[in-house]
């Protein structure tokens, strides 16, 4: 038995490459965060770390390090630990499949800037989400609070319900590509034009799901802290509460990579093959357009948060299901309807 | 090294679900319980993706992980059982449950004691892979896959009705 020593070399590499990266932009997302709302509301914001306060996410991290470790009575020690153990794990595994370029030819070897290129690329990311629930619910239940426990049920039940029509706007995709692998839908959008033109309904209940899968504002009735003084992470002190804040920014930042690929192009950028560059230099700008993509994404999320206040649950759960499943069954038809009339025409 | 790769990888698979899964009937704790029921759930997706059926691997992961066990923990949550509220078993449950168990187990080695165990070659088959699948799905056996969604909407049908007794 022969084993490719360079292919294991270059999957450590990427594997390394693309955690680092997740969490630099988390990383660096919280201090986006602060200037965007800063921005919003008038203000300043950070600027006192660094230039810019281009070191505060630093100050920040160093900070929750540092904090007394605080685990309350009568609650289940490991399930405690394992809460935001989980839901920072969970983050760090959705971006295996998404390919973050073309591919580079280094010293002969064709790398592909894709960590696995399955060819159930989509149900991985299914599975994966559904499983990031986990880490909300043991974490609210072994806090032994109240509080915390209803955050944990309503972050469980506002999950699966937007997971649902989550998988129904993607079922229209996987119609029109044909495919389940997200390197090839990305590579069809190169040759043929984005997604977002033809499944603009689609993306829209993608989009609003992937807000409430991210517990982001308009939909984090899970940390309402109006309500629930700060829900599912009240008990949680130091780098425990640090690892579940951490991990809502790297589920933003695949899931923007995520909705990059699949609706917007992903890698590739217009007249990317007509440039007459070498093939290497056009993957590295495949790359660079991923992620300024990624970044608008990014700024909305933020955007969206300083902007519009929190639903109240029971609208939260109407949206779901009265709103979001019935439009993604509706567009799941039309799609099907077309798909249909053009395979016969 | 007689051992490949893949004979390595079954037995670790293995040992890890049985262990997990002796833990789901041993814990105290009915949290604990659902948990190593979960770690059970994975070490099989991981037989299945050995067997190359990739898309039965993680359907297996979003269908009992990710949804199913995700209601478990919820309503044991709510209940917030523990071991020390828990009802004394009475003793003839016990025996009654341990004969019962044991007649299961001889019942199961009388049927597997003359059955012929072909060795499936992993990796051998490609029927598993998603496209090939549902090529199947829906050719060969599309009466009985529309039938069995029959029975998903009668499953809905009378969760709404449950959920609308109050309105």
């Amino acid at each position: 038995m022969t084993i490719d020593w360079f292919f294991i070399l270059e999957k450590i590499v990427l594997i390394s490459g693309v955690l680092a990266v997740s969490l630099l932009v988390a990383m660096y997302s919280t201090w986006g965060e602060r200037k965007v709302a800063s921005i919003i509301q008038d203000r300043i914001g950070p600027n006192r770390a660094g230039f810019m306060g281009l070191l505060q996410p630093l100050a920040d991290g160093g900070k929750l390090f540092f904090k007394e470790e605080i685990i309350p009575g009568n609650s289940n020690r490991f399930l405690f630990i394992l809460g935001p153990s989980l839901a920072m794990i969970v983050a760090c595994m959705t971006s295996a499949v998404i390919p973050w370029g073309d591919t580079l030819t280094i010293a002969g070897h064709t790398v592909s800037l894709q960590i696995a290129d399955i060819n159930i690329g989509i149900l991985y990311i299914f599975g994966v989400v559904s499983l990031g629930v986990y880490g909300i619910m043991l974490g609210g239940w072994a806090s032994n609070n109240k509080y915390s426990l209803l955050a944990s049920v309503r972050a469980a039940s506002q999950i699966i319900s937007y997971e649902l029509a989550m998988g129904l706007s993607l079922i229209a995709l996987l119609m029109m590509t044909g495919t389940l692998s997200i390197k090839e839908i990305v590579e069809q959008q190169r040759h043929g034009g984005w997604n977002i033109l033809y499944q603009p309904l689609g993306f829209l209940i993608f989009l609003v799901c992937s807000f409430a899968e991210c517990n982001r504002t308009p939909f984090d009735l899970a940390e309402a802290e109006s309500e629930l003084n700060g829900g599912y992470h009240l008990e949680y002190s130091s780098m425990k509460l640090g690892f579940y804040l951490f991990a809502e920014y790297i589920n933003m930042f695949i899931s923007s990579a995520l909705m990059s690929s699949l609706y917007f192009g992903g890698y590739s950028f217009p007249f990317m093959d007509s440039l007459g560059l070498s093939p290497n230099l056009v993957t590295i700008l495949g790359t660079a357009a991923l992620f300024i993509k990624i970044i608008c994404f990014l700024f909305f999320f933020m955007w969206v948060r300083w902007t519009i206040p929190r639903f109240r649950y029971d609208q939260l759960m109407r949206l779901g299901w009265n709103i979001m499943i019935p439009l993604a069954l509706a567009n799941m038809l039309i799609t099907g309807a077309i798909v249909l009339y053009r395979s016969t025409h | 090294m007689g051992m490949s790769l893949q004979q390595i990888v079954f037995g670790v698979l293995s040992i890890i679900s049985i262990i997990s899964a002796l833990g789901v009937i041993l814990s105290k704790n009915p949290v604990t319980s659902v948990l190593c029921l979960i770690v059970t759930f994975f070490t099989i997706a991981g037989h299945y993706i050995m067997l190359n059926a990739q898309f039965l691997a993680v359907v297996h992961i979003i269908v009992y992980a990710g949804a199913i066990m995700v209601l478990f923990l919820f309503v044991i949550m709510l209940m917030n059982l523990n071991s020390e509220i828990e009802p004394q078993k009475r003793n003839w449950l016990k025996y009654a449950g341990a004969i019962s168990g044991g007649a299961l187990l001889l019942v199961l080695l009388g049927a597997l004691r003359e059955a012929d165990v072909t060795p499936i070659q992993p990796g051998a088959s490609d029927i598993g892979l998603i496209s090939n699948l549902g090529k199947t799905l829906f050719n060969q056996y599309v009466v009985p896959f529309e039938v069995s969604s029959i029975l998903f909407l009668s499953a809905m049908v009378g969760a709404v009705i449950i959920g609308k007794r109050e309105a």
